[in-house]
């Protein structure tokens, strides 16, 4: 299912705040509180004691301050959820869903990179704000949630504030796994490798991207000259202060060739990165920009791919495939391959159903109806 | 292809500058039109005659294919990253790092009192009756002292003998002490017992099963040639060998039993024969060795009965037959292959303590004798039953692990073992793949350096050093076997 995280979903029913602010989903009278957020699906009576009122059935005759109307495309909105509304727009935005997987905290959009593929694309602004919402967000968060991932932007360039992030993180919800994407630059020099380390935080990864074995080729996928060399040394650093790190390859058109280079490269120079995640291109963001120069058919780097592959797992690496469904990849790489994909953004084809393969497939993401590969089909067994 | 957005720059705005510098590196030449090149830490590249001087003097194009390998390599960096450096360091300290743990391998001569007669003998057995070549228990308990002060996480205690399953009670109450003593110190802890397996028996197994002890045997091949190289008086070698084989895996486990060969002159136009034998036997890994010029093979002068280009035709028709054999599907590794595979690819190198630098004398692996006597390796103490003692570290009497460790002479032959400065070793473009043999050298040339130019160990790294190369270069098929035993 696809999901509409944020949006002008909001119609004002009264009087409302001025100024935006964060509250948790509640269904439930007992729960009261002034970070709590009312949401009814219908019936008339509204109890008094919460911070908002978010109401899908008829409008109440009094409506209390904060009332708002909830368009339907967010009626995935459930208990325990922590939204952000912004009152003067009419907008809401989901921060965090309890029944999800995949919770990401993006906390900056600011960044040093400007991959060619970015599915996200950075915007030079300050947006410092974002990091005062999540610190007043993560304390409503359950502390049942598996797993939580920091993106961004480049989170590293927030510097202390990301510490006193993942510290709150590390308070809060001490069972949650903490997966940071960073491009690793941040913890090439100073002290933030070191910092982030003395959290101690039980369970905390950091997913870097690295995209040849040779600065020349890693600085131009990501538009940055002298990137390279502050990804590896921040890698060093971060190992050497004994945090976990993963590397991220995106496989597309100008990195594909290189695969088997990398995977050497690491295999002689990272042995002591803890995954590495070979993944397939979201046509996202500047991936779309630059579709007709990103864009390769899978199965057309499938031998890179398994080159790859083989000398990774050889050298004892742990090696998963991202983002790329079953039946473009040849049999012997489909233990490899993980259904990674956020589950607001993935989908699936025609040709999936009643595929033999469908219930251990990633699928797809939903942008992918731009390029098709020539592989997708229907698997059958025997 | 299509072109980025125009936001974006091209690969030219990140092409490296057009000057570079060479990093620390060593060539040899592999044959007539090419050179290996390699780097401190064991990564290599084979180029032409040109490429070498090009690349040397600095005239290599930088956005090449070539110069990308090599900048890859950590051979060449330019103005645009230092992360060579960084990197290199962290490989060299990897692949040194391990000579810290210390000493790992512990070898209990239990008795030198052997049933086989072997031609080629190098511990100078002796025979059966003559007890005073047991180890006393005392020496033992000593002995197990000194390898628990070794501060390495890893220990492996290796029976040797003579046949040790003769003093088998002094091997049970080895492992038994070990044990007793690793309820405290929790080291990952492994025995090993080298044994002819004639004397295999229910209680010895039964033994075995509970303390998940290894067997390694010796099998020269078929039965005739195995039973003309290890006469057994009054019994047939090779059946009490395949015996043993079979019912030590029925009672521990396939892995737990391996086999090692030895190349007399007989072996030699059989090197296929005696690969099927291993194949036959389920065998997954065959080590093709040469002679050493200790014990009986020097007494009785088999030594002279091959020279070393012998034994590389040996070797390469050997090593052949067992790449075809893989092909076929039957997994089958060589171990010299193997070792030197894991110099060129691993990043921590080969753990053999064979063919190290420092030479891994003492800090690879003990050895105490049957007498109490110590010695830093098994070929040092075949070499004191031929009355040259100077690799002997004195006595479990008066010793400890600290004492051991510090012994000036150690520290010197240690010195002296480093390939890294020794002459013609220092320039040798193999350097990071070899490592040094002391003993060999003191047993031929009477100096523990030796002259390279007239050493067979020489000799025989450089020819299988160069095969190996070749074979990599030249053989796609070849070379998807051998980088799978890496």
């Amino acid at each position: 299912m696809l999901l509409k995280l944020s949006g002008r979903g909001l119609r004002a029913l009264g009087e409302v705040s001025s100024r935006p602010f964060i509250g948790r989903i509640s269904t439930d009278v007992a729960q009261r509180g002034p970070n709590e957020i009312w949401l009814a699906r219908g019936g008339a009576g509204v109890p008094d004691g919460f911070r908002a009122y978010l109401l899908a059935g008829p409008r109440p005759v009094m409506p209390p301050r904060d009332s708002y109307a909830l368009g339907p495309e967010f009626s995935y909105l459930s208990d325990g959820d922590v939204i952000r509304i912004e009152p003067d727009r009419g907008a809401v935005h989901a921060i965090y869903r309890r029944n999800s997987r995949t919770n990401s905290l993006l906390v900056t959009e600011r960044c040093n990179n400007y991959c060619v593929m970015c599915s996200q694309p950075p915007k030079d602004r300050d947006d410092s704000w974002i990091i005062d919402d999540l610190l007043q967000a993560i304390p409503l968060m359950s502390p049942d949630t598996g797993e939580i991932g920091i993106t961004g932007g480049e989170p590293s360039l927030l510097g202390p504030r990301l510490i006193e992030l993942v510290r709150c993180l590390g308070q809060c919800l001490p069972a949650t796994a903490v997966h940071i994407l960073s491009n690793g630059r941040g913890f090439a020099t100073g002290d933030l490798a070191k910092a982030l380390a003395q959290l101690h935080h039980p369970d905390l990864m950091l997913g870097i991207p690295l995209y040849a074995d040779v600065p020349e080729h890693h600085d131009y996928v990501v538009q940055a000259r002298g990137a390279f060399d502050e990804t590896i040394r921040g890698i060093l650093n971060l190992k050497r202060h004994g945090v976990r790190v993963e590397l991220r390859f995106v496989m597309h058109a100008e990195t594909y060739e290189g695969l088997p280079a990398f995977a050497r490269f690491v295999a002689r120079n990272l042995l002591f990165v803890d995954h590495v995640a070979l993944m397939g291109l979201e046509l996202m963001g500047f991936a779309r920009t630059n579709l007709d120069a990103l864009w390769i058919d899978p199965l057309d780097y499938q031998r890179e791919l398994r080159e790859a592959v083989e000398t990774l797992h050889r050298a004892r690496l742990r090696v998963s495939i991202y983002n790329t469904p079953l039946c473009v990849l040849t049999p012997d790489l489909h233990p490899f391959a993980r259904a990674s994909i956020s589950d607001w953004k993935n989908a699936y084809m025609d040709e999936c159903d009643g595929c033999a393969l469908r219930t251990q497939c990633g699928g797809f993401f939903a942008s992918s109806t731009l390029r098709r590969s020539r592989g997708i089909a229907r698997v059958r067994l025997g | 292809m299509t072109g980025l957005h125009a936001r974006f720059r091209d690969r030219t705005a990140f092409a490296p500058r057009a000057d570079y510098r060479l990093l620390p590196f060593r060539f040899i030449r592999l044959d007539d039109q090419r050179y290996v090149v390699t780097s401190d830490v064991g990564e290599h590249v084979v180029v032409s005659r040109d490429q070498l001087i090009a690349f040397a003097r600095h005239e290599l194009p930088v956005t090449g294919a070539l110069y990308r390998e090599l900048k890859a390599k950590h051979l060449v960096f330019d103005d645009d990253s230092r992360a060579a450096l960084d990197l290199l360091a962290v490989k060299y300290r990897t692949r040194v790092a391990p000579v810290a743990n210390l000493t790992g391998l512990h070898i209990f001569v239990v008795t030198l009192r052997c049933d086989h007669s072997c031609h080629y003998c190098q511990v100078s057995r002796q025979t059966e009756d003559k007890t005073r070549f047991d180890m006393a228990r005392d020496h033992a308990d000593k002995a197990l002292a000194l390898v628990f002060e070794s501060p390495n996480p890893a220990i492996k205690i290796e029976f040797q003998g003579g046949e040790p399953l003769l003093n088998f009670g002094l091997v049970k109450h080895v492992v038994q002490e070990a044990e007793r003593r690793n309820a405290v110190q929790r080291r990952d802890l492994q025995f090993v017992i080298a044994s002819n397996l004639t004397h295999l028996d229910d209680e010895i197994l039964n033994f075995a099963r509970e303390h998940d002890i290894y067997f390694s045997t010796s099998l020269d091949g078929p039965e005739d040639l195995h039973n003309a190289n290890r006469p057994l008086r009054g019994g047939n070698s090779y059946r009490a060998a395949v015996d043993g084989i079979a019912r030590a895996r029925a009672a521990l486990g396939h892995e737990f039993v391996s086999a090692l060969m030895t190349t007399t002159p007989a072996s030699l136009p059989r090197v296929e024969d005696i690969i099927d034998e291993y194949v036959r036997l389920g065998f997954t890994s065959i080590f093709l060795r040469s002679l050493s010029p200790y014990g009986f093979a020097i007494r009785t002068r088999l030594i002279r009965g091959y020279d070393i280009a012998d034994w590389l035709g040996f070797y390469q028709r050997g090593l052949a037959h067992i790449l075809a054999v893989n092909r076929r599907g039957v997994q089958l590794r060589e171990e010299l292959t193997a070792i030197a595979l894991q110099k060129m690819f691993a990043p921590l190198g080969s753990s053999y303590v064979d063919l190290q630098s420092p030479a891994g004398i003492a800090i690879g692996a003990l050895v105490y004798n049957y007498n109490g006597k110590i010695y830093g390796s098994d070929e040092g103490r075949m070499l004191a039953e031929m009355g040259d003692d100077s690799f002997c570290l004195g006595s479990l009497d008066d010793r400890t692990f600290a004492s051991v460790m510090t012994d000036d002479a150690l520290q010197q032959i240690l010195e002296d073992s480093l390939p890294e400065s020794a002459p013609m070793c220092a320039d040798c473009g193999f350097l990071p793949w070899c490592g040094a043999d002391p003993t060999f050298h003191r047993a031929t040339q009477n100096d523990i350096v030796g002259h390279k130019a007239f050493s067979a160990f020489c000799a025989k790294q450089m020819a299988v050093l160069r095969h190996l190369v070749t074979l990599l270069e030249d053989d796609p098929d070849a070379r998807r076997v051998l980088m799978s035993w890496v």
